[in-house]
């Protein structure tokens, strides 16, 4: 029996259902992405596994918003506004995109400027970005709070399917975070960007990784904009 | 071979080899990007004019679906440098999110199930009735 054992550990690495040969093709010096860079690579697969995190958050939505009896609230009228003494449909909300999408702008020129070591540019840009971004997390706390002082709960609201309240809150509450998190995320970089960091090293790819986190978090509130917003 | 000979290399130098010299790290011309800005924000004022205009019923969710579709086509493939990437990474990140399709799919159909079973078991005249409007 001890034979036996010892024979396959021996075989371990070159026999391709073992449990050693499963460690060792992890953890050994391979290549599979050639010619991208590890951290890039592996922002990827961590915004393939967001990509299912927010899946989940929207189908939930979907669920709950198809199965319920009670008529879903309207987000057209939920999310107006009034200004200069009209009342505008979604208007926030546009603005929101049309901020995010400007911010997505800014950070593809930052990423542009970097890979031609410009550092002052790149680093201008991504503090725009973040600027940006921190504008769309306060007009987002302005409509949470608006939501709130209404009477939406993640249990209940005065309109219709308390549902409504629960996605709501869910939904774009995980997103806030996400832009919160690129703010802070972009402003450490564009720091280091403006001391030099990577005109030494000379990883400016590092403003690109950053960028596919932003770019990301613009892709979610596409989807948001469509499903939560205006279906 | 070509992986034999690179061996010798440190992990570090060969990416900065690869970023310095042979894809030069995703560098386009600046005007590609004022391009897609600006598509970005038509596509964007022509989904909230969907809303605006108070398209209904078929035409308003499959406008909404090109436009969010064509949207983050347009973010995923440049601003995020996609179609200038190798297919090994492409498929990795793309083709993974097709399962959920699946699950879309299930959901609907277990919503379904739930919506028609909260209609024969709770049926009140509130609950048929909606509540204004529509």
């Amino acid at each position: 029996m001890s034979q036996t054992t010892l024979t396959q550990n021996a075989h371990a690495a070159t026999e391709p259902h073992s449990l050693d040969s499963l460690v060792s093709d992890w953890t050994t010096d391979q290549e599979v992405f050639k010619k991208v860079q590890w951290g890039k690579a592996m922002m990827w697969i961590f915004l393939l596994s967001d990509t299912f995190i927010f899946s989940c958050f929207l189908t939930s939505y979907m669920t709950v918003r198809a199965s319920t009896m009670v008529a879903w609230p309207n987000p057209s009228e939920v999310f107006a506004l009034t200004l200069f003494g009209q009342n505008i449909p979604l208007i926030l909300i546009a603005i929101m995109t049309f901020v995010l999408i400007s911010s997505s702008g800014t950070m593809a020129l930052a990423v542009n400027f970097g890979y031609r070591r410009n550092r002052r540019a790149t680093a201008a840009l991504m503090l725009a970005t973040a600027l940006l971004g921190a504008t769309f997390v306060g007009m987002q706390a302005f409509e949470w709070s608006k939501l709130i002082s209404e009477g939406v709960r993640p249990w209940g609201n005065p309109w219709g399917a308390p549902q409504f309240g629960a996605s709501f809150f869910m939904i774009t509450g995980f997103h806030g975070l996400h832009v919160s998190i690129g703010v802070i995320y972009l402003t450490t970089i564009a720091i280091r960007v403006l001391n030099g960091v990577y005109d030494r090293n000379g990883k400016y790819e590092v403003v690109e990784i950053a960028g596919l986190y932003w770019h990301f978090v613009d892709l979610v509130w596409v989807f948001i904009f469509a499903f939560f917003y205006l279906w | 071979m070509d992986h034999a000979t690179h061996a010798g290399h440190t992990p570090a130098a060969q990416g900065a080899d690869a970023v310095g010299h042979d894809d030069a790290g995703q560098q386009h011309p600046l005007g590609i990007y004022f391009k897609i800005w600006a598509l970005l924000f038509i596509l964007s004022a022509m989904s909230y004019a969907v809303d605006y205009f108070g398209f209904q019923g078929l035409a308003r969710w499959s406008l909404i679906l090109i436009f969010m579709f064509l949207k983050a086509g347009l973010i995923v493939s440049v601003f995020m440098h996609m179609v200038w990437e190798r297919l090994a990474l492409i498929y990795a990140i793309l083709l993974p999110p097709l399962a959920l399709i699946v699950l879309v799919g299930l959901m609907s159909l277990e919503a379904d199930y739930t919506h028609w079973t909260r209609i024969l078991f709770y049926e009140t005249p509130a609950a048929i009735e909606p509540v204004e409007h529509h």
